[in-house]
């Protein structure tokens, strides 16, 4: 198959079992999927069907209990801890739902840290890391401690922290679950943008059928198996949909970004329906 | 991840909380800076004891009557009456190490001069003694060689003693009285201070041994001979001659014990050094326990900071930190928090034992080699005491640590 040349991920039949003392639990039960370079995959499901399972093997923070798990033509599942780092480290970048930006470190910083791990010298750290922010659109903002920043540049700062290493594949665990509607689009365009214009292979886990229909394929998890596995057929584009959107936000962004002054975590809440 | 790295990220992380992190150095702050105190007093004691044992002279060899064995029924030094002046000839004559030897005759006495008395010793002896002991007059003269040959009522006083009895005038060439005898004061000496043993040197009159043996004590034998040697080695070297010319002397057949025992100043001083190292080292370990519980300061803290931290973990191994990285951070964050601390309880340490010198008039002297171990000492705490959180840090579970709240 052609679509094998190409793949940038390959699971096979891979099963993940967790002892929760006498209780197993299988979290995964046989997954066999294919992803190729250059895709845009949405994995949805309800809570406990798996996704957030399959996103941590996919991320090689956990190994498969039984089946293979090829990323890049190199098998993962028996890989050291330190191999497991090295390849999060320069394969893939992470994106979380609630940023998990360290405080009280200024956004250059933040996104500096894979490098840091990297081992790159400090000068092309500095260069490395602005540029990752030019992409997100927040170079002007590298100075700047994550609770004097919005939610949304919250999230594109994580975005660019997940680029600094010039990664294959972007894995975002629920983007934007913690914004509200026009900033996911926002972030969604990021992540669009991303796609087509450098290839960047891109993973998301949501629950959110409109977040999903940004993405190229979706497949959808329930009890541990892939229960549906297609194409969309009415893909958004973010930057179509953007102009679209009532821009009320751009009134409150001031505000908003006084909210998130006070609660980093929280962000600004989702807009009112 | 380089040193240089871990080591601004450690600085980073302990400048975001900066009470917290002084609160947590201060243990180890008050634990080297009161090692760095209390061994700089253990060794001005100790340059204190080497003083006094230079002041018994140069290559001092000292012998008494009496056994030095412990066990069985002793007579004291008093009640040996072999020790006598031929004994000092004979030494003198056949030891060739020995350069001087003078005898001492101890009595007590009051001394008396117009409305003024004092209680002290009398020493007899010959005018080399003053030689041997290298003690010169501070005004007149020490008594001749004539007038031990003569037995004279002449005598030399110590500073003490002649402070008690002249206010203010000057005793040389006064009568003082001595029991029931007048005594003429040839010369005052200049002050020795203490001596090893604590007593007063300058609370002592010096007189002709014929003339305390004769006169105050009514014997005819002599308690101590103090005699130097012609080189440090020899003073050692001397101690065998001694014993076995002394031993011959005094008739004493082999299997028997000494009936008197010989000491040199380099014994002294060992014993001595030995008894002021004991305390530097019993101070410096109470010390050092303070260094231990600020450790145990450190390790509590360490283990705050990583629960406290355990989201920035898991973020760090997300992004690709491996369990040494983020094991050596956290490392790094408890040596810097000791590093730092020990280089300010060095200065503490410091500035303390300044602070007693200047107003508790006692000795102190730093040594680079306590600053030095204790800077190590604190590193070592640093590393034993960070060690098991930072275990802790690095093995983490990422996901689980990317989930705690």
């Amino acid at each position: 198959m052609e679509q094998n040349t190409a793949a940038v991920i390959r699971l096979e039949s891979v099963h993940k079992t967790y002892h929760l003392g006498e209780v197993q639990v299988h979290a995964l039960r046989g997954v066999t999927l294919q992803i190729r370079s250059g895709e845009f995959v949405a994995i949805m499901g309800a809570s406990g069907s798996g996704k957030s399972t399959l996103m941590n093997i996919l991320g090689c923070l956990d190994r498969p209990t039984k089946g293979h798990y090829w990323l890049d033509d190199a098998d993962i599942s028996h890989m050291s801890k330190n191999e497991l780092a090295r390849i999060r480290n320069r394969k893939l970048g992470f994106v979380f739902q609630q940023f998990n930006l360290l405080s009280r470190t200024s956004a250059l910083e933040n996104v500096e840290l894979p490098t840091i791990y990297a081992g790159i010298p400090p000068a092309e750290r500095h260069k490395r890391a602005r540029e990752a922010l030019e992409r997100v659109g927040l170079g002007d903002r590298a100075e700047h401690h994550p609770s004097q920043l919005s939610g949304g540049q919250q999230q594109r700062v994580a975005i660019a922290r997940a680029l600094v290493n010039h990664p294959q594949i972007v894995l975002a665990d629920e983007p934007t679950g913690n914004l509200d509607s026009r900033t996911s689009v926002e972030i969604m365009d990021i992540l669009q943008r991303l796609n087509e214009e450098e290839g960047l292979t891109v993973v998301i886990v949501t629950h959110e059928p409109d977040i999903a229909r940004y993405a190229m394929r979706a497949i959808e998890f329930r009890d541990g198996k892939i229960r549906r596995d297609q194409e969309i057929e009415e893909r958004q584009i973010a930057r179509e949909v953007l102009p679209t959107l009532p821009s009320l936000e751009d009134a409150d962004a001031e505000e908003a970004e006084e909210e998130s002054k006070v609660a980093p975590g929280e962000s600004p809440a989702k807009a009112p329906a | 991840m380089d040193f240089v790295n871990t080591f601004r990220l450690a600085l980073l992380a302990l400048a975001r909380n900066k009470l917290r992190s002084a609160l947590t150095m201060l243990g180890i702050i008050i634990g080297v800076g009161a090692v760095i105190a209390t061994v700089s007093i253990g060794q001005g004691a100790e340059y204190l004891v080497q003083q006094g044992i230079q002041s018994m002279g140069t290559n001092a060899v000292f012998i008494a009557a009496g056994s030095n064995r412990p066990g069985g029924l002793r007579m004291g030094s008093w009640a040996i009456k072999t020790l006598t002046m031929d004994d000092v000839q004979a030494i003198l004559r056949e030891v060739p190490m020995i350069r001087e030897a003078a005898p001492a005759v101890m009595g007590r006495a009051q001394v008396v001069y117009q409305n003024q008395n004092w209680s002290t010793s009398i020493l007899g002896t010959t005018p080399n003694y003053f030689e041997i002991r290298s003690w010169p007059a501070q005004s007149g003269v020490a008594f001749s060689q004539e007038e031990v040959d003569l037995a004279e009522n002449v005598c030399v006083l110590g500073t003490t003693v002649a402070n008690f009895l002249f206010a203010n005038e000057n005793p040389v060439g006064k009568i003082i009285r001595i029991g029931t005898l007048p005594f003429r004061v040839d010369g005052v000496l200049e002050s020795k201070g203490q001596s090893v043993m604590g007593d007063d040197q300058d609370d002592r009159i010096f007189a002709p041994y014929t003339t305390v043996q004769k006169k105050i004590a009514g014997i005819t034998w002599i308690q101590f001979i103090n005699a130097s040697a012609v080189s440090p080695e020899a003073s050692q070297a001397a101690v065998q001659p001694i014993t076995a010319l002394l031993r011959e002397r005094h008739r004493i057949h082999p299997g028997e014990d000494d009936d008197f025992f010989v000491r040199t100043q380099s014994e002294v001083a060992d014993l001595a050094g030995q008894t002021s190292r004991v305390m530097t080292l019993l101070l410096g370990s109470v010390a050092s326990v303070s260094l231990l519980v600020g450790g145990i300061g450190i390790m509590n803290i360490m283990l705050v900071s990583v629960t406290e931290r355990t989201r920035e973990i898991g973020v760090r191994m997300a992004v690709g930190a491996t369990e040494q990285d983020v094991q050596s951070q956290f490392l790094i964050e408890a040596v810097t928090l000791s590093m730092v601390g020990g280089s300010i309880g060095i200065m503490v340490g410091l500035v303390g034992s300044s602070v007693i010198n200047k107003f508790l008039a006692w000795p102190t002297l730093i040594s680079p080699k306590a600053m030095l171990i204790a800077a190590m000492f604190s590193v070592a705490v640093g590393i034993f005491f960070g060690f098991y959180p930072a275990r802790k840090a690095a093995q983490l579970d990422p996901i689980e640590a990317l989930r705690y709240e």
